[in-house]
């Protein structure tokens, strides 16, 4: 089973959705024992990082979550989820994510040419960094993902599977043993998103 | 890279499309979920979901109609019509809707537009815009055309992104309907004002008229039409495969 971790971010339809589209047997939940018995952990969220960061410490969540990726669980952040995976944000000011990844989350627009819009949204082709992992293994270099962001993963090179360019080359999705995060939408990316998902959910324990 | 964005747009009254459609393959042309699920399978890059319902029992088919799609089409959803309230976006975001358009909601309480990216985020707030040129001027016009406002267009859409609008969807009258191409000098206008995505809508005929549109406004993100795609004029595959041809970023 797959808990879709439910901490008050974001709209989760279309995740639960689609995860149901692939045959996923899933749960939404905020409850730590339902996470505990899960064999998959998604962390979804859109949103403000610190907003999110808060709702996760307050609920004691940050903590499950850390014991239960610390079992080597497959765990997989999207977006804001992905970006709270790092170790911390300068979205307005200073903020400590679960540290689950080394690296950080920082605006776009320090790296992106001034006449690039922000956010950056839209599709945009994926381009596979180092040996194609185990996530992509149902998709191609060149496929397209949809994204919606102004902030990027950075300082992660370690762990970076895939990037975009969109001006520079901003973090897509990331991987560090059984932690995975995509910075774009899977739900929202048509059969390449689905089949992303897909590849998640036959991931066994590290 | 980037790619321009395709959007069908599905006019959807008491829960049923209402432009007549034909398509091979398809079993029930005016079903939204399977014209939907079409369109996406086409190559389409979002679609929005326009409900020109009037009563309380249309809109709740609406609703549920969104649902039924939201469940089984996974691209991004864009909702439009009858939203006036924070309350509509909450009905329509429930149901699986990506972003929410506002045309009218907006001219008649521009606190609209700000109340609902404080509490959803800019990128989840469009504004639709209904554009006609009078007296030299561009003008925007409400009550889906009918009714000249008096407010000068490209202040009012600037207006609008300061408060919170995280996509534009300028629509011109003057070109909507004719086939004869997209308004190129209003969303050149538009886009010299305005740093978030435009989305180009009215005067698509042909493939043409879109790879005109890209080449000639770098700047615009989209491009929005209707019947064409309802009835077949042209093909999204035979749309991106030629944009690509151009060098176009498109998604295939």
């Amino acid at each position: 089973m797959i808990a879709v971790i439910d901490y008050g971010v974001g709209n989760l339809f279309s995740l639960e959705s689609s995860l149901r589209a692939i045959g996923a047997d899933i749960t939404v939940t905020a409850d730590p024992e339902v996470i505990k018995k899960a064999d998959r952990i998604i962390l979804p969220g859109v949103g403000a990082f610190e907003d999110a960061a808060r709702k996760l410490r307050e609920s004691g969540l940050d903590e499950v979550l850390k014991a239960e990726a610390g079992k080597g669980k497959p765990f997989l952040g999207i977006c804001l989820g992905m970006q709270m995976l790092f170790e911390k944000s300068y979205e307005y000011g200073e903020h400590e994510g679960l540290g689950f990844i080394k690296g950080c989350v920082k605006p776009i627009a320090d790296v992106i040419p001034p006449d690039y819009k922000i956010p950056h949204i839209g599709w945009n082709a994926l381009i596979f960094k180092g040996a194609v992992n185990p996530l992509f293994k149902y998709i191609n270099e060149g496929d397209c993902v949809y994204y919606v962001h102004s902030y990027y993963a950075a300082d992660c090179d370690e762990s970076v599977i895939a990037e975009s360019e969109y001006g520079a080359n901003l973090t897509g999705a990331v991987a560090c043993g059984n932690v995975f995060g995509c910075q774009f939408h899977p739900e929202k990316s048509g059969d390449v998103g689905l089949r992303i998902l897909k590849a998640f959910n036959e991931m066994e324990v590290q | 890279m980037i790619t321009k964005r395709i959007i069908p747009c599905l006019d959807v009254r008491d829960g049923r499309v209402v432009k007549g459609v034909n398509f091979e393959g398809l079993r029930d042309v005016s079903s939204p979920v399977d014209l939907a699920k079409f369109y996406s399978d086409c190559g389409a890059d979002e679609l929005v979901f326009y409900d020109i319902t009037a009563s309380s029992d249309g809109r709740k088919l609406f609703t549920e109609i969104l649902c039924e799609t939201a469940r089984k089409v996974f691209i991004p959803l864009t909702v439009g019509g009858g939203i006036n309230t924070v309350a509509d976006f909450d009905r329509v975001l429930k149901c699986g809707a990506d972003k929410v358009s506002v045309n009218s909601g907006a001219i008649k309480n521009p606190a609209l537009i700000y109340d609902a990216a404080k509490l959803y985020g800019d990128q989840c707030v469009v504004l639709s815009v209904d554009v006609k040129r009078v007296g030299g001027e561009f003008r925007v016009f409400a009550k889906g055309g009918r009714e000249d406002t008096g407010m000068e267009a490209i202040s009012w859409i600037k207006r609008c992104v300061d408060n919170g609008a995280g996509e534009i969807v300028v629509n011109s009258i003057d070109t909507d309907g004719v086939k004869g191409g997209f308004d190129i000098e209003m969303l050149n206008a538009v886009c010299d004002m305005v740093s978030v995505p435009v989305i180009a809508s009215g005067g698509a005929g042909k493939i043409s008229d879109f790879i005109e549109l890209f080449k000639k406004l770098p700047k615009v993100d989209a491009g929005l039409a209707a019947s064409i795609f309802h009835f077949g004029e042209v093909q999204i595959k035979d749309l991106k495969n030629e944009m690509k041809k151009a060098g176009i970023p498109a998604r295939i």
